[in-house]
């Protein structure tokens, strides 16, 4: 396990996805025909939320926040450490259950809505996330990110309907549209920001620290599909990235139904068929 | 340093508007005047915003809404007042279910006159309302420090 790594992304992290996050807002508003907020926005907006009067619905809402903070940094940190992928995911997921659980804590329509959206989500990508580290185990015949990281071959060529797979759950991880149901950047008014209705100043802070979080990580995830070649493997990332602002910019908000639906097809299709075919090529004809 | 100047987000709401102001508040957000540029986002909810921004006069079925919208928002927080009719009431103002302009029952800070008011207006009605903020944060520090440093001195505090 690579500790120092982890470490830089502990203190990276909310540096590069702030950075991202302004980058962003600056490319959608130029998609946009405008000149946009300055790069540090992002940064500003957080340290703002630090100044306000924090609000508690509950006091269970600090503890949920909290942890869904911890456990997405855990994650990350587990990833970045060339640690167990399946631990990663693990762990992913029980932060995005403790975010769930914040928003249900507070007795409010618009929370419980975008709970409930936020649930169905983690049902929506969570089967292609599996499947992508099923792929490369059976690529490299093993479930640490380090080894992984070290396989000589290419993952991609080997997970090509896999990466696609990925990458369509991607703009459900990163909250853009077409699937940005539970909650958004942009729906300021129809959802009403969904899960993170009740949460206010240092809280609303700490999601968004948290989500900066878990972009680095997934970019991170991407990352690992072309990490035979790192410059490739960056250029993707950012290409994938602008890609997902262009798809963000140009969709409108579909419903929940179709998400799932869509989520599922295209993992079924794309992830269960890649693997049924590596499966096929490795153990009946042995190439 | 303070930041809330800099990223100040506002919560529109129609309190009886002849929807004239809220166009022009829509306006703002479009590209031509594209407010993002001073960080500002359009929230619809109260307990995100910094900044109420209200068109229209207060009438009687939404005075509690707005006293209501006004307490969720978490301190510090300015009101801002867009087109005649949330100045005084406006033309509607002798209207018998009409109790007159938003100062009848919030603090405002920021009065912009006009009917409609110019989207131009409104933006400068907006960053003089965050020389307000900035201050009102500055005395919110200084009476939370004057509360901790009483507490701690008081005789037969809490223990
Ligand atoms: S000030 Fe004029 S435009 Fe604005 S709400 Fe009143 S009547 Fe309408």
């Amino acid at each position: 396990m690579d500790v120092l790594l982890a470490v830089l992304f502990v203190v990276l992290a909310p540096v590069i996805g702030g950075l991202v996050a302004g980058i962003d807002r600056k490319v959608t508003a130029r998609m946009q025909g405008r000149v946009g907020p300055p790069l540090l926005q992002p940064f500003y907006d957080v340290a703002k939320l630090f100044e306000k009067e924090q609000i508690l619905v509950t006091p269970s809402q600090n503890f949920y926040i909290t942890a869904y903070l911890v456990f997405i940094v855990v994650s990350g940190a587990l990833f970045f450490a060339g640690g167990d992928l399946l631990l990663v995911i693990f762990a992913f997921t029980l932060a995005h259950i403790f975010l769930v659980l914040g928003a249900y804590s507070a007795y409010s329509p618009y929370s419980f809505i975008g709970a409930e959206r936020e649930l169905i989500q983690i049902i929506a990508y969570e089967p292609m996330i599996i499947i992508s580290a099923v792929g490369m185990y059976m690529v490299t015949r093993s479930f640490y990110v380090a080894d992984i990281m070290a396989a000589k071959v290419p993952l991609i060529s080997y997970l090509p309907g896999v990466f696609v797979g990925f990458l369509m759950v991607l703009t459900i991880k990163l909250r853009k549209s077409p699937f940005d149901l539970s909650t958004s950047h942009h729906a300021h008014q129809e959802i009403v920001k969904g899960v993170t209705t009740e949460f206010s100043g240092p809280m609303l802070g700490r999601v968004e620290i948290a989500h900066w979080y878990e972009n680095v990580f997934l970019l991170g995830f991407i990352y690992l599909f072309f990490a035979a070649n790192p410059p490739v493997a960056i250029l993707v990332v950012a290409i994938v990235y602008f890609l997902e602002i262009l798809v963000d910019n140009t969709y409108a908000r579909v419903t929940w139904q179709l998400t799932l639906k869509s989520a599922w097809i295209i993992a079924g299709l794309m992830g269960l068929a890649n693997l049924g075919i590596l499966y096929y090529l490795s153990e009946v004809l042995h190439v | 340093m303070s930041f809330l100047p800099r990223s100040p987000w506002i919560l529109h709401y129609d309190a009886s508007s002849c929807n004239g102001c809220d166009i022009e508040v829509l306006a703002c957000l479009s590209p031509l005047y594209d407010v993002e540029r001073f960080g500002i986002v359009n929230t619809g909810n109260p307990k995100h915003a910094d900044v109420l921004v209200i068109t229209g006069g207060i009438n009687e079925q939404n005075r509690e809404v707005v006293r209501n919208i006004y307490d969720q928002m978490p301190d510090p927080k300015v009101v801002v007042a867009v087109g005649i009719c949330a100045c005084t009431g406006g033309v509607f103002r002798e209207c018998y279910n009409v109790v007159g302009g938003i100062d009848c029952i919030l603090p405002v800070d920021v009065y912009v006159p006009g009917c409609a008011a110019r989207p131009e207006s409104i933006i400068d009605g907006i960053v003089r309302a965050l020389a307000i903020l900035g201050e009102k944060r500055k005395l919110l520090e200084t009476k939370r420090t004057k509360e901790q440093g009483g507490e701690d001195t008081a005789p037969g505090g809490r223990k």
